[in-house]
């Protein structure tokens, strides 16, 4: 949580990672993390929310479970330390460093279908997430079916004592990242998000940078 | 894509926040109080089908647009997991995420809404005598029960019993998304950690949830992975006929939210 976090900075050297690649604003990405290497995502200009997925490149079927992993450390807020299971109860990575300290796992990504519930018809013909998830999903012979709610990092979503949640302003500050290391051979999907009802990107979707390290 | 104007960024702020505070500040107190116990009887001839779920097993099967599905908690067991997908393409099915952000809030009662993925309505919970469901922490999995249980305790959990209920239809792993944990009383405290209120679950407390499109449906009754380590018990499911909706019916009509996601709902029915 924001009062008491405590950033957790990466010690390794952009310069020495294998791969690096900037995605532009409202694009998705997918790229293979195996196992022990480390992949940094960054939120270049901040307040930008990543919407994320990770699959077993071994067995697509299993998945990034937001239940799983909420439910094995207890609290739906992630930060440095927290561990992403999968659907059948596996490790898939762990975050090793995290300079922002607010991400989401329980608002899911946005699509052109619940714009229209959220923010009214009118905003059906705009691009979303989950538009970039089935596209990057595709290319791996993916469907609809595979998609998931994500986790949404940069993303600040509280609850209040009574369940209520919303969508409050970022805190991410320029620059800010999280670094994963990958405990099982990955396949990471992620939609840079293109929202501009509502303050994930402080309605005003800007690009970001992906980085891996072998470990 | 060109970058948002200064006029653009504030227009849209705008509105949410109109949004916001249309749906955290009024819809809320449209919404009744919990069911009275006996509020709510179902008439002999409108009864389609009478079910008891023995403890830690599941339940699958059809139930129609219109059709209402009562889960009566006869005996308090701590939690019962639901999914559900639209018969016609599964690949349509609940999202919880959508579900409590739609919604704004993940305390779902008597007036709400269960959402698809896709923007439209897969069933309304018309009665609810309890207002206490986890819509965050889902079902218990196998390894839930191996740390409550210990291993090799033979106590069955609500992941596989989806995968049961699921291949019952023709559908695995891949269709297998996060559910709906009714009379499982959970809380997000302020420090973040969740939180379960023994007290919360009471026997007898029952959910009337109607089906808004032909669905199919997997219930497992399995206690939630929260609560204590006990036996589970029995749970009774009646589902019968349902009214037509009144124009002023609550579940269509609570918040501007309900409405277009009944209406994204109508028109893919009429179509």
């Amino acid at each position: 949580m924001t009062s008491s976090f405590t950033p957790v900075l990466s010690p390794r050297d952009p310069a020495s990672a294998h791969f690096r690649e900037t995605v532009p604003a409202t694009y998705p990405w997918s790229g293979f993390v195996k196992k022990g290497q480390v992949i940094r995502i960054i939120d270049s200009e901040g307040c930008q929310a990543v919407d994320t997925l990770f699959y077993s490149t071994a067995d697509h079927t299993e998945r990034y479970s937001a239940q799983d992993t909420v439910l094995a450390q207890g609290t739906p807020y992630i930060g440095p330390g927290s561990v992403l299971y999968s659907n059948r109860g596996q490790v898939m990575a762990e975050l090793v460093a995290d300079t922002c300290g607010q991400h989401d796992t329980s608002a899911g990504a946005c699509s052109c279908e619940s714009n229209t519930v959220r923010f009214g018809q009118h905003t059906r013909y705009m691009h979303a997430c989950r538009e970039n998830f089935l596209i990057a999903v595709s290319r791996h012979g993916m469907t609809k079916r595979d998609i998931v709610p994500n986790i949404n990092f940069f993303m600040n979503v509280p609850f209040d004592s009574e369940g209520g949640l919303a969508i409050a302003d970022g805190v991410s500050a320029p620059g800010a990242y999280v670094e994963l290391v990958a405990r099982m051979d990955l396949l990471c999907v992620i939609s840079n998000c293109p929202q501009v009802n509502n303050p994930c990107n402080a309605f005003d979707p800007t690009p970001i940078e992906i980085l891996v390290w072998e470990g | 894509m060109p970058r948002q104007t200064q006029a653009q960024i504030a227009a849209n702020r705008a509105r949410y926040l109109e949004l916001k505070q249309a749906a955290q500040g009024a819809a809320p107190l449209v919404l009744p109080p919990p069911t009275a116990r006996d509020a709510a009887p179902i008439a002999d001839a409108a009864v389609l089908l009478r079910e008891q779920v023995p403890g830690g097993w599941y339940w699958t099967g059809i139930i129609r647009r219109g059709q209402v599905l009562r889960i009566l908690n006869s005996q308090g067991t701590p939690g019962v997991s639901l999914l559900a997908w639209n018969k016609a393409d599964p690949s349509e099915r609940f999202n919880h995420a959508d579900t409590i952000k739609i919604q704004w809030t993940a305390a779902l009662r008597k007036g709400r809404v269960l959402f698809s993925d896709m923007g439209r309505v897969l069933l309304s919970i018309v009665e609810d005598t309890s207002g206490r469901h986890d819509t965050v922490i889902g079902g218990s999995t196998p390894a839930s029960v191996a740390r409550l249980y210990g291993p090799d305790s033979g106590v069955r959990n609500a992941r596989d019993n989806f995968i049961l209920a699921a291949g019952k239809h023709g559908l695995g792993l891949a269709d297998i998304p996060p559910c709906i944990g009714f009379f499982a009383p959970v809380s997000v405290q302020a420090d973040g950690g969740f939180a379960w209120d023994a007290a919360g679950v009471v026997p007898g407390d029952f959910v009337d949830l109607r089906a808004e499109m032909d669905l199919i449906i997997a219930l497992s009754n399995t206690p939630h992975p929260l609560a204590p380590a006990v036996e589970p018990l029995p749970i009774d499911l009646v589902i019968h006929q349902g009214a037509a909706p009144d124009a002023d019916d609550l579940c269509r009509t609570a918040t501007a939210e309900a409405v277009r996601g009944f209406d994204n709902t109508d028109r893919y029915l009429s179509a």
